[in-house]
């Protein structure tokens, strides 16, 4: 049976989620499934709200992933993960960086950010898993390194080999920024299991 | 080999495969990383960005009409500045195959309208692909240059956002030389429309129609899945996947060749099915063509006619399956969180400045045109590349002394050159007295960093004339040019408020480039003193993403400070400072 897995990857423009889902889609491709991934860029996006499609399996044919079909929720931000909760599946899994970036309106006073995050996706399931991207990024040396430690992260809920992740890495990343991605992606895998 | 690409990416790739010699474009979102990539081929492919449609569409025809096989790409509204040559286009024909590539925005995530291009098709009678995937992508730029060949007409490729920006698998193969054309074959009667020659090419159009949608019926590219025969779906471009994960047990006619119809293949396929659905996305370009053929069809009477489809959208209009709706959010209100001038853009100040002198103020189409989300809500207007100079005029007509010495227009460096320019001529022409602030960040920003012909640098990376866009202004006829730094507020005000105020028009230029790429920056960054602020609120006002409201008092976060200063500016009780300053 044909069985597709959806990730769905959101956050705020700026913080690396379009090369994240890069690096899961490489990922993909090298063990040997079709893959479609699909977001929307323009106006560079700075600061707005980004989401980032990723379908993986024998035969994909939509780029997109539908409410209710995302296996895993991978969210750079707490309250963007609130608004994409629609789109996972019920037995679905949620893997959240826990940055908060202030939209525009809450930053100025006009907008309030949700309180309890954390409480309103309990709602949702159980599988929540937090990861603090933003920490790991600054211990390995550069902050920008977030989303290379997301990506960690996620990479112990799928069934790719670790050496596979770090061949991916090596190919997208710049040669300079080789070393921290590499660290900030084992502290990323290190971080739900310790 | 395979390749992960994304629809832009294949066709760049099909151009090179196919033997492309000239591609041409001006950038816009889906469709500027055709032209981003092509570059990786510049030495077998010649690459520029134009100054407009219009002009990349001509540059592109005098290269096919010299014998290149010829690619030029826009997005939607791009070909509707584009129109005047393309429709002309289509009675010339061509000479080396030529390619338009118009992406299509259904929802638009970055458009200002989600006009269905599939119309120019049939507008411009040519013919039109419409590929379903990167593979088709890549295929169809080959098979589109071919037909224009074989069919002397230039072909319309239409993608829309979801093909344009999505990546799927592509086999990669070698590129296939044209030999080099020897001389310009002069041909007159072909390619000089006088009315006397048009009235023949126009004979000649309408019968390549009857020869293509001969040619559609056979095409490989329109092929039929058969599957239950309960259901038949006929359906082109990203809607194929759709109905294909939707229904994969049913019936499928997949047009490739959306333009000219492939009448009999659709005559014999509705024959043979009990139920016929058209799935497309926005409006009924197929479905009114095969509903005037006679044929019983269901499309648009279910299926929305506005933004993009999804596969839960077919099963839920055309299978009736509801939707799980789990209200999980039902009490929780989420802000939202629109795209925001970056933290340091220097457009900044001078929206800040906008709004502080309660001017009205048309705006154009690029980052700038975020001025108009608070709180800098600094914009009245937002119509189309170029406008907003014409429009700044045209309010000033209308509403004379009314308005006088309250309106300015603000324009970006790329799209002044674009079509701006135009709009000068006709207030310096015309005797107006407008005020055009063009926001000159030395680069085309909204669509990711574009050189343009004030740049002084081409898409293939060499140095080259710089437009100077005060001297452009002074040229046209306007004695008041003057340049600011936008990070400077009193400097900002002092020179608009001058220059609103005169009888005649001004040009204000302002000297700061795209904070994202200036290198090397070592700016101090700012911070609250949390002891000076009384949280009076007016350094929200400047609209940076990087100061937010903590504990009632502003706080800066460094991560995001670029240090440009408009922020302490504002602040009355010198609570901002920079970091490590003296306290």
């Amino acid at each position: 049976m044909n069985r597709i897995t959806g990730i769905m990857i959101v956050g705020v423009g700026g913080q690396g989620v379009i090369l994240a889902s890069e690096l899961l889609c490489e990922a993909a491709m090298r063990m040997g499934y079709d893959v479609k991934k699909s977001e929307v860029h323009g106006m560079a996006q700075r600061g707005g709200s980004v989401v980032s499609n990723v379908r993986f399996g024998e035969k994909v044919y939509s780029p997109l992933i539908s409410k209710g079909e995302a296996d895993i929720l991978l969210s750079f931000e707490q309250l963007e993960t609130l608004r994409w909760l629609d789109y996972i599946k019920p037995e679905g899994k949620i893997i959240v960086n826990m940055q908060k970036i202030m939209p525009m309106a809450v930053a100025i006073g006009q907008g309030e950010y949700p309180g309890d995050v954390f409480g309103i996706l309990k709602r949702k399931t159980d599988k929540i898993y937090r990861v603090d991207g933003l920490g790991i990024a600054t211990k390995a040396g550069n902050v920008k390194a977030v989303n290379v430690a997301v990506i960690g992260a996620l990479s112990n809920y799928l069934d790719i080999p670790e050496g596979i992740w770090k061949e991916v890495i090596e190919n997208r990343v710049p040669p300079k920024t080789l070393k921290i991605n590499l660290t900030a992606f084992e502290m990323g895998r290190n971080y739900g299991q310790e | 080999m395979k390749a992960l690409l994304s629809g832009n990416e294949a066709i760049a790739r099909g151009a090179y495969e196919n033997g492309v010699t000239v591609a041409t474009a001006y950038p816009g979102t889906p469709s500027t990383e055709i032209l981003e990539n092509m570059v990786n081929y510049k030495d077998k492919i010649y690459c520029e960005w134009a100054p407009n449609e219009k002009v990349a569409m001509e540059v592109a025809i005098g290269a096919s009409f010299g014998g290149a096989r010829t690619l030029v790409a826009m997005k939607h509204v791009g070909l509707n500045v584009a129109a005047d040559p393309f429709l002309t286009l289509s009675y010339t024909g061509v000479k080396g195959g030529m390619v338009v590539v118009s992406a299509d925005d259904p929802s638009m995530h970055s458009s200002q309208n989600e006009q269905d291009n599939r119309h120019y098709a049939r507008l411009a009678k040519v013919p039109m692909l419409e590929p379903s995937d990167s593979q088709e992508a890549k295929d169809f730029v080959g098979i589109a240059l071919d037909i224009s060949e074989q069919f002397d007409t230039p072909v319309l490729l239409r993608t829309t956002t979801r093909i344009s920006h999505s990546k799927t698998v592509v086999e990669l193969k070698d590129r296939r030389e044209k030999p080099e054309p020897a001389e310009f074959e002069r041909a007159p009667q072909k390619f000089v429309m006088i009315p006397g020659h048009a009235r023949l090419r126009h004979i000649e159009v309408e019968e390549r129609l009857k020869k293509l949608e001969e040619y559609a019926n056979n095409a490989e590219i329109n092929r039929i899945e058969w599957g239950d025969a309960k259901i038949g779906v006929i359906t082109s471009g990203i809607s194929y996947q759709y109905v294909k994960e939707a229904m994969p047990e049913a019936s499928v006619l997949k047009l490739g060749l959306t333009y000219p119809l492939a009448k009999d293949l659709i005559r014999s396929f509705a024959e043979k099915v009990d139920t016929l659905f058209v799935v497309e996305e926005l409006d009924p370009f197929l479905e009114e063509q095969i509903k005037a053929m006679g044929i019983k069809v269901t499309g648009k009477d279910k299926l929305p006619l506005i933004y993009e489809f999804d596969q839960g959208v077919i099963r839920e209009r055309l299978l009736g399956e509801k939707r799980k709706e789990d209200n999980i959010l039902s009490d929780v209100s989420l802000p939202p969180r629109p795209p925001v001038l970056c933290p340091g853009c220097p457009h900044r100040g001078v929206f800040y400045v906008l709004k502080k002198l309660k001017l009205v103020v048309t705006g154009d189409i690029g980052c700038y045109t975020l001025g108009v989300v608070p709180p800098l809500s600094a914009m009245d207007t937002t119509v189309c590349m170029g406008a907003s100079v014409g429009m700044a005029f045209g309010a000033e007509l209308a509403l004379k002394d009314k308005i006088k010495h309250k309106v300015v227009g603000v324009i970006g460096d790329s799209t002044f050159i674009h079509s701006g320019i135009t709009g000068l001529i006709d207030i310096v022409y015309n005797k107006g007295a407008s005020t055009i602030i063009i926001l000159d960040n030395r680069i085309t920003g909204m669509t990711g960093h574009q050189d343009n012909p004030a740049t002084g640098k081409t898409l293939m990376g060499e140095r080259t004339h710089q437009l100077d866009l005060g001297e452009v202004a002074r040229a046209v006829g306007v004695k008041n040019v003057r340049v600011i730094d936008p990070y400077d507020l009193e400097e900002t005000e002092r020179v608009i408020r001058e220059e609103v105020a005169k009888d005649e028009p001004s040009v204000i230029i302002t000297n700061r480039p795209c904070v994202l790429i200036v290198k090397d920056k070592e700016w101090d960054k700012y911070q609250v003193d949390q002891e000076l602020c009384r949280s009076c609120g007016m350094c929200y006002k400047v609209g940076c993403s990087a100061i937010y409201k903590e504990n009632g008092k502003a706080k800066i976060d460094t991560l995001f400070c670029t240090g440009c200063g408009v922020c302490q500016q504002v602040c009355k009780f010198n609570a901002i400072k920079k970091v490590g300053e003296e306290e």
